[in-house]
């Protein structure tokens, strides 16, 4: 009998170890050379004496760079308030999130007006999203003291009296407040989007037996809602915390690190001595403090979303 | 254990009426079985029983109360969901606790409650072991344990077997009618499977479009269909339906049995057929036959045993019978069926 003979050429489609080394390589590529060249640099330059005007990496001086960095006077202020924003943010934004993802789980009236409303903050550009914190919280100006003064609880003769401004900026606990405020409005809409997507692919039925069996509200939340969530809870923590230790645009717009070290923190005080003042070594040894504990944070959180993943 | 009662329940969304004027009244410990095709409105039935939906109009009654607004939590109305609901991340014995939990039930008499409905359903080895570790009979049985543990004053089953094996299944049909018969719980069972409902339910409620169409006991719906839609629902094969001087005739597959062509058929119907296939279902034949006299050539199923059909060819013609006393009448334009025998 016949046979039709086919001509099949093989093709590289169909070589998986080469297209997907091909596929890799331009990831590959791009974490060696915008992560792997720069943190390694990093390391070399923190055990060395290089300033901007001198960027040599020759003269070797051990450990010097951080033993200075940890007599420093701003040091313990920074870890302390790098500490406390991010916790704080942590916090407020995964408690919020979870309370948004819960409203918008249900069908009602106008929902997609709400939905953009919370997407919101994502999609503004940081120049304008800088001058509205700014306005908002001006020293002078600060719409918010307007609105305290009007419902009395500034001014002279108030609770938060006598003066009639707060000076969000310029002082210990209200920047840091500030700053955890800023960083809960810019990082909320990622996180809610996270435990959103965990929230609906959670079978309603579990929602509906838990009210069947009795359930009221909070029992459903705490007890059925809040363990299911938890993984991506993690997950959405991890983002979070990142991204609030590693950042400075914070800081750097609103108090500056002040009054004195009062409000600093350990990127923008890196950021400062490195480029600002100069001692680029230094610098490189501040950055590379925050190294093993963004590290650890997420090795732990990676785990823990694995191990609740899989029970 | 109390009765329910449905009175004129609707359930409309928008214009779509997915429940159309329901009514319906369960006695106590009656195993009432609601059968109908999917979107027929028997699960948005079974959610306002449960009441997980409110009606549009119309009462629900628990036990004589009226019910209808209240929450779920309110109803002491126990429900097992299609896909079992357990809670993934609380053992078998978590699971089963929750319902006594949610009512604040003392520490001790939960386990000893616990212990009792694992014993009753033989899930005692399973307590300590989380949902994604057992297999589909043994969750059923939790979230059965689950549902009983509280004492509910009624049952609510949205499908509880259809994503169980097929021989899990049969076992499973028996398990539960006897569970039932042990508790006597009221119970309302939801499926869109006739052999579920006709081998457990008491009684049957068919729906199809948001209208219940016959409550009946199952030898009832299948002998006495109230319409065209029941009697082609129930029964598989469905009953023969055949048009006749302006009325639709309704017959059994297993009551079309091959005569002698000089046999007199004393009211009986004699009907000429050319078989056009033949099925083994192993205890009997079904013979397809073809009916030619009409305007247009018509399919008829005929059940017979295999010393009959033995005799029978394809493509060979042969008189049919169906003897009177097995013919049931509908009219034509409202498929509702009309007093038995001709005028």
């Amino acid at each position: 009998m016949a046979r039709t003979e086919v001509a099949v050429r093989v093709s590289i489609g169909d070589r998986e170890g080469l297209l997907g080394g091909l596929m890799m390589a331009p990831a590959l590529v791009y974490i060696a050379a915008l992560v792997g060249l720069p943190f390694c640099l990093a390391i070399a330059l923190s055990l060395t004496s290089a300033t901007i005007g001198n960027p040599s990496i020759h003269h070797f001086v051990g450990l010097a760079n951080f033993t200075s960095v940890l007599h420093d006077a701003a040091f313990p202020f920074a870890l302390r308030n790098s500490v406390i924003v991010t916790v704080a943010t942590l916090i407020v934004t995964l408690v919020l999130a979870t309370i948004e993802s819960e409203l918008l789980a249900h069908d009602f009236r106008g929902k997609w007006f709400w939905q953009i409303l919370i997407i919101l903050p994502w999609a503004m550009p940081v120049s304008l999203a800088a001058v509205n914190w700014l306005w908002l919280l001006d020293s002078e100006f600060s719409p918010v003291d307007w609105i305290l003064h009007q419902i009395h609880l500034l001014g002279p003769g108030t609770i938060w009296g006598p003066a009639n401004h707060l000076y969000y900026y310029g002082r210990e606990w209200l920047g840091l407040g500030s700053i955890v405020a800023i960083n809960v409005w810019r990082l909320l809409p990622l996180a809610t989007i996270i435990v959103l997507a965990g929230r609906t692919s959670i079978p309603r039925d579990i929602f509906e037996q838990a009210q069947v069996d009795g359930a009221g509200i909070l029992r459903v939340l705490f007890r059925i809602t809040v363990p299911a969530l938890l993984p991506i809870l993690v997950v959405a923590a991890m983002f979070t915390a990142l991204l609030v230790f590693g950042d400075m645009t914070v800081v750097a717009i609103t108090t500056r690190g002040g009054p004195g070290y009062a409000t600093q923190l350990l990127p923008y005080w890196a950021y400062l001595k490195g480029i600002e003042g100069g001692e680029l070594s230094e610098g490189a040894a501040v950055a590379l403090f925050m190294f093993p504990i963004l590290l650890a944070v997420a090795f732990l959180a990676l785990r823990m979303a694995y191990r609740a993943e899989s029970r | 254990m109390a009765t329910l009662e449905l009175r004129g329940i609707k359930k409309h969304y928008g214009s779509i009426h997915a429940v159309d004027g329901v009514d319906l009244a369960i006695a106590e410990g009656e195993f009432l079985a609601i059968l109908g095709p999917s979107g027929c409105g028997k699960s948005t039935t079974m959610r306002m029983i449960a009441g997980l939906e409110i009606p549009s109009a119309g009462e629900v009654l628990i036990g004589g109360q009226p019910v209808t607004h209240l929450p779920p939590r309110a109803r002491n109305v126990s429900m097992v969901f299609q896909s079992y609901a357990l809670y993934p991340h609380m053992s078998v014995a978590e699971n089963i606790a929750f319902p006594l939990k949610a009512r604040h039930v003392p520490h001790a008499e939960r386990e000893a409650k616990v212990k009792w409905a694992a014993g009753l359903l033989g899930i005692e080895p399973l307590l300590k072991r989380r949902p994604a570790r057992l297999s589909g009979g043994e969750k059923q049985k939790v979230a059965l344990a689950r549902a009983l543990v509280r004492d509910p004053t009624l049952f609510i089953f949205d499908e509880p077997l259809s994503s169980l094996d097929a021989q899990v299944r049969a076992l499973a049909r028996s398990e539960l009618r006897q569970l039932h018969d042990r508790t006597r719980i009221t119970t309302v069972y939801v499926t869109h499977d006739q052999v579920e409902a006709l081998s457990m339910g008491d009684r049957i409620a068919v729906m199809q479009s948001g209208r219940i169409r016959q409550i009946g006991t199952p030898q009832q719906l299948y002998s006495h269909p109230a319409d065209t839609f029941v009697a082609a629902f129930i029964g598989t094969p469905p009953m023969n339906l055949l048009e006749r001087d302006g009325r639709m005739l309704g017959f059994r597959p297993e009551f079309l049995r091959p005569v002698p062509p000089t046999t007199p058929g004393e009211g009986a119907l004699r009907l000429n057929l050319r078989i056009v296939e033949m099925e083994f279902l192993g205890a009997d034949w079904l013979v397809h036959g073809q009916l030619e006299t009409g305007a247009r050539p018509q399919r008829l199923l005929a059940k017979t045993q295999p010393d009959v059909a033995i005799k029978l060819r394809v493509d060979e013609r042969y008189d049919f019978a169906v003897e009177r006393a097995h013919l049931r009448y509908f009219d034509r334009a409202t498929g509702l069926r009309v007093d038995d025998g001709p005028h």
